[in-house]
């Protein structure tokens, strides 16, 4: 029997049933009203780059340029429009879809409470400009959106991993990337500690000692009656007493038995 | 780079002997008042700082990885472990990010909205007690991280006896609360919130005047307005750099332009002023649930709002009517699908804007989750904060600027 084809540019978990007729929703777009302080922001927008879209969403302005045109957007919505405050900066993965990412800034106007987006495209093999000397916050964001997705940013001061290790391969929040991470991921630590050679001695099953396989839980649910792997059945089911000892039969020190007479209950605190 | 098949230690070329006369040490990662997993880079000029290079990361769990393969409830468990200090405030976000790209966010019942503001007030408070604990211990005040343990202890009790848990709470669902508040629950939370001001004076009386904490926190991390907003510091970070600013009074959400409380503000910059606010914030957050609690009687005893295209009926209606039963079946096995379109709804956390940007194109899973996580910018801003001031201060320093590793690395 053969498997079925999965596409591997996008390996994230997906709903296992669809109906075929479905249809999905969507947020409604609303038109930019005149005469408000969005179409103000957007106007000044317009004034200095190329506006490819422009909606309100949720009560939010969405407002699309190109990826040559962010620096200038965010200038113009900063100087002009008072968006002082640069909110969060990530990018979304569509490269599956359309070859490249949605690099979106949030920005905040804080003297007047409202928030926007400015969204742009980048295709894999392209760059956006930094955003770092007009929002010193990007210098971060800029290295954490390089390293977990790999979208390359232009004259960074810095632009180096932040979150994953400096000798890491690949951006884990890629589509294209398991969640379990790759085979670079998976042996990491076997091939820098030990060496390559070493993957065979320690074998997949021992590389990593905080994973949880599906027989810890019956392990776990056995605790102090552990028999080992593979034990033939009757063994596995005949419970052994847990040794216990206490100080009254001349056991463990300490361990007393418990009465209910001697206990205190604290049912109220203070 | 290192050699991969040698077992070698691994200090990425950092040239640790100098011609010169700097020195440069590895501050953490395993510190103690590192509050975390925080490995600084720091260059001196004797004990002066010249240049810090915070590295992050050692507790990296790739939650919005985790978030696109997982429902939108099964999630909302994992938002605990971010900001683990005030587990409620993180569940809140995501709960009202989703609700929000539901577009359900006025379906939610007001009982609902009483109990959760109730929740979030007192995460706050537990927040707020935990940073005064431990900043006091960092600087050298040992008896006060004990009174300010006790109190928490008290909370973090009325925490348990809400929802079972002490520290990953889970207490808030997407549309609603699971669960009404036990028997005597308000009794206590009154008598808990009456007693704290008292203990909030003792603290201050211990502090405020006290010769040492002065002069360490005085003067120490100056932030001022211009680099606040360019690094996009939140919360009391902001506004202890004199911009009033709140989300809960500037973009209201739950019932939080109903209750009255005032914004602590402070031009003073300087970590001094924001323990001043911390002090004042709790008092307000009293004052938020003594208004709660009255508001509480006057409430219907729905908890979950009533959405059966994204939200299970309740267990009666599921076991009596065979509709709901299938709905219900479908939202657990399956999950529920939003409606195509992106959304970022910023509330306020206890450590300052927590913020999530979820991208939903229509399947059960989330295609894009964005946590905006406010320790992150507050970490970021130490390699312009520190370079200038003396080893003796970043503790001062990292404390006050109350970050929590979980929600930075995520």
């Amino acid at each position: 029997m053969m498997r079925p084809y999965q596409p591997k540019e996008n390996v994230q978990k997906k709903a296992y049933y669809t109906d075929r007729f479905w249809v999905a929703p969507r947020i409604p777009e609303e038109p930019v009203p005149e005469e408000s302080p969005y179409a103000d922001d957007l106007a000044a927008v317009k004034k200095v780059c190329k506006v490819l879209n422009a909606y309100i969403q949720r009560g939010q302005l969405v407002i699309y340029v190109s990826h040559e045109d962010n620096v200038a957007a965010l200038k113009a919505l900063k100087e002009a429009r008072g968006y002082e405050m640069l909110s969060e900066l990530s990018a979304v993965d569509f490269l599956a879809q359309r070859g490249g990412f949605e690099v979106f800034y949030q920005l905040l106007n804080l003297s007047g409470a409202r928030r926007l987006r400015v969204k742009c495209f980048v295709k894999e093999n392209q760059a956006v400009e930094s955003v770092e000397p007009l929002f010193r916050s990007a210098d971060w964001a800029e290295r954490e959106m390089w390293d977990l997705m790999g979208v390359k940013v232009n004259n960074h001061p810095y632009l180096k991993r932040l979150i994953m290790p400096d000798d890491w391969e690949g951006h884990p929040l890629r589509k294209d990337y398991p969640l379990e991470g790759d085979e670079f991921a998976q042996w990491y630590e076997v091939d820098k500690i030990f060496g390559k050679e070493a993957r065979d001695i320690i074998g997949p099953e021992n590389r990593d000692p905080g994973r949880v396989d599906r027989y810890d839980t019956e392990r776990f649910a056995r605790l102090g009656h552990e028999v080992p792997r593979g034990a033939p059945a009757e063994m596995a089911d005949k419970e052994e007493e847990t040794p216990l000892s206490y100080q009254e039969e001349e056991g463990v020190f300490l361990i007393e038995k418990f009465s209910e007479e001697n206990s205190k209950v604290l049912d109220k605190r203070k | 780079m290192q050699q991969t098949n040698k077992l070698r230690p691994f200090f990425e070329n950092l040239n640790f002997e100098r011609d010169d006369n700097h020195m440069v040490i590895n501050f953490g990662p395993q510190h103690p008042s590192a509050h975390g997993q925080l490995r600084l880079i720091l260059e001196l000029d004797g004990e002066q700082i010249v240049k810090a290079v915070p590295d992050i990361g050692y507790l990296h769990r790739g939650m919005e990885k985790m978030a696109e393969n997982m429902i939108y409830n099964e999630f909302l468990p994992t938002t605990d472990r971010m900001d683990y200090i005030a587990a409620t405030s993180n569940n809140y976000a995501f709960a009202l990010a989703v609700e929000r790209l539901l577009g359900i966010e006025d379906k939610v019942p007001r009982r609902a909205k009483v109990i959760r503001m109730m929740l979030l007030e007192l995460n706050r408070i537990i927040s707020h007690l935990f940073w005064l604990a431990t900043h006091a211990l960092d600087v050298g005040a040992m008896s006060v991280f004990l009174y300010c343990f006790r109190e928490r202890e008290f909370a973090m009790d009325l925490m348990e006896d809400y929802c079972g848990a002490r520290l990953t709470h889970s207490a808030v669902r997407i549309g609603g609360v699971p669960l009404d508040l036990p028997e005597g629950w308000l009794g206590q939370l009154a008598k808990f919130v009456n007693e704290l001001p008292g203990n909030i004076k003792d603290y201050e009386d211990l502090l405020t005047e006290n010769r040492i904490w002065r002069m360490r926190l005085e003067g120490v991390g100056v932030i001022d307005q211009e680099m606040a907003k360019s690094w996009g510091c939140t919360g009391i970070m902001l506004r202890g750099s004199g911009i009033e600013y709140d989300i809960r009074k500037e973009e209201p959400y739950e019932l939080y332009d109903e209750v009255e409380f005032d914004i602590p503000v402070t031009d003073s910059c300087d970590s001094y002023g924001r323990y001043k606010l911390y002090m004042e914030e709790m008092r307000q957050s009293v004052r938020i649930i003594q208004q709660l609690i009255n508001m509480y009687d006057e409430t219907e005893p729905q908890l979950m709002a009533h959405v059966p295209q994204y939200i299970s009926a309740p267990k009666e209606d599921i076991m009596t009517q065979n509709y709901a039963l299938m709905q219900h079946f479908v939202l657990v096995t399956q999950g529920m699908r939003p409606p195509v379109g992106e959304v970022y709804v910023p509330t306020e956390s206890p450590k300052g804007e927590l913020g999530f940007y979820i991208n939903s194109q229509g399947d059960p899973y989330p295609y894009r989750l964005k946590v905006r996580a406010p320790s992150f910018w507050h970490c970021g801003i130490l390699q312009d904060l520190l370079p200038g001031t003396y080893i003796a201060d970043v503790v001062t320093i990292i404390g006050n600027t109350n970050i929590v590793f979980g929600e930075i690395d995520r």
